[in-house]
């Protein structure tokens, strides 16, 4: 096993770092369909997270077996396979958010996050690092997607976790909502936004023009 | 076993043995998780039926069910009750297969569901409890094709078996922000008070472009802006579970008293 520095790295590195939406810029497509609600965001990040870090411990346990012909098969089969499991799962036990979250629990599959650990990091690392690895991105995204939905679910419905914060005017409070905040753009808009802060203190993250 | 991780007899090998064990793991989840995801179905269901009569307060929802809701089975193309178990029919495997259904084919399947089933589920809702027997609304499941997916709702009407009480479209697969917002409470709130039918009993709602709905008007509700073909679905959805082939045959039972009696 690895010294606790590196743990540490691989662990919570990707959370500002190394982050895999604001710097690679992966997965934005599931960032900008479940972040309207607290609730749904923090449920696809745990979603995701369990899938990034079992495919990851997984495939690096089969690693020297993968034959290299059909490695993206094998890889997307255990991809597949979690996401399925974990696809029931919510259903069986988180039935309201699974609906909401509807198609985009099976996208999990083509989240390019997945793949790109996967492949990236499991194929070439042991299973204990990898599964930390899988753990530490899906810690990324799931902060990442957890900013955008707090920012859009208090501006745009006035609440968190669906517990009130600014009472609406609709319902006699003083807060007239953002509607623009419950469509997908303003994630891309937050985002953006988000990527720049971090770059502002991080300078080593701006790529060379 | 293998010298070559690469060799034709190692790939098959750890493609089966790859896919056996994933299609074991799969499997087995889906089966072991089967009994609680009908669960939750059904209570899902029982939950809308709940939210559509005004019913929904914060609480078991099992209990809120059985005392206020009553289900009962109706012949479609009589409009008579059918003495059967409500729990053990399952109503969406009627309505495909060929045996318990009637297939629709052009001008009669305006809501382009193909084909319908013979039975079909009713609530009888009470405000005060089942056993006080006053009727305080009758929930009708129904369902239409709207742009891109089968959305169904269920519709609640005043003991009159006329005037909507309230429309709850609670699975629907239209684009989201635009056709889905059929599901938006605000729009939905416009069809309360309407009545399903006009003197001559023909169905009678019209969902207009928006912003021409009429709001005097006993029959007329704005469309949704940006989703004309979600609305004509609707529209086709009212049209059609309100006509001939839908339940007219049981709400002119409802009208003549066939509830009071029973």
């Amino acid at each position: 096993m690895a010294s606790a520095k590196e743990i540490k790295t691989v662990l919570f590195g990707p959370i500002f770092a190394n982050n895999p939406i604001a710097l690679q810029v992966l997965g934005i497509c599931s960032a900008l369909a479940v972040t309207t609600k607290m609730e749904k965001a923090l449920v696809m990040g745990i979603a995701l997270t369990v899938v990034t870090a079992f495919s990851n411990l997984f495939i690096s346990l089969i690693r020297n077996h993968i034959p290299s012909s059909v490695r993206i098969i094998v890889q997307m089969t255990i991809i597949a396979s979690l996401v399925i499991v974990v696809d029931q799962v919510l259903k069986a036990f988180a039935y309201n958010v699974a609906k909401e979250l509807s198609v985009f629990v099976g996208l999990i599959i083509t989240n390019c996050i997945v793949m790109g650990r996967a492949e990236a990091y499991a194929m070439k690392t042991g299973p204990g690092m990898s599964f930390l690895d899988g753990i530490g991105n899906g810690l990324g995204y799931s902060v990442l997607l957890l900013i955008v939905a707090f920012i859009r679910e208090l501006f745009g419905s006035g609440t968190l976790f669906g517990v009130e914060i600014l009472p609406l005017v609709s319902a006699g409070g003083w807060y007239q909502p953002m509607g623009m905040m419950l469509i997908a753009p303003s994630a891309f808009i937050i985002i953006g936004l988000l990527i720049w802060i971090l770059r502002t203190f991080r300078p080593e993250q701006v790529e060379k023009a | 076993m293998f010298s070559n991780n690469d060799s034709i007899g190692k790939t098959f090998f750890v493609v089966i043995a790859l896919c056996l064990v994933c299609a074991i793991l799969v499997s087995t989840a889906a089966v072991q998780l089967r009994p609680k995801q009908v669960e939750n179905k059904l209570l899902d269901s029982q939950k809308n039926v709940l939210a559509v009569t005004g019913l929904l307060t914060e609480g078991n929802i099992k209990e809120l069910y059985t005392k206020h809701i009553q289900e009962r089975l109706v012949d479609l193309n009589t409009g008579e009750f059918v003495d059967m178990a409500p729990e053990s029919y399952d109503y969406r495997r009627a309505m495909k297969a060929p045996e318990t259904s009637i297939r629709l084919e052009g001008a009669d399947d305006m809501a382009s569901i193909k084909s319908r089933a013979n039975i079909a589920p009713v609530y009888f809702a009470y405000n005060d409890g089942v056993e006080s027997g006053k009727l305080s609304a009758i929930v009708l499941p129904v369902h239409g094709y709207g742009l891109w997916s089968t959305m169904h709702a269920f519709l609640a009407l005043d003991n009159d078996g006329n005037t909507i009480k309230g429309i709850n479209y609670y699975e629907q697969g239209e684009t989201a922000g635009l056709g889905g917002e059929v599901q938006n409470p605000k729009w939905t709130a416009q069809f309360v008070g309407k009545k399903l039918l006009d003197e001559s009993g023909a169905p009678a709602i019209k969902v207009m472009k928006p912003g021409n709905a009429n709001p005097t008007s006993a029959y007329e509700v704005d469309g949704l802006s940006g989703a004309t073909l979600t609305s004509n679905g609707v529209q086709n959805t009212f049209d059609f579970w309100a006509g001939a082939k839908g339940f007219a045959p049981f709400l002119t039972k409802v009208r003549d008293g066939a509830l009071n009696n029973g």
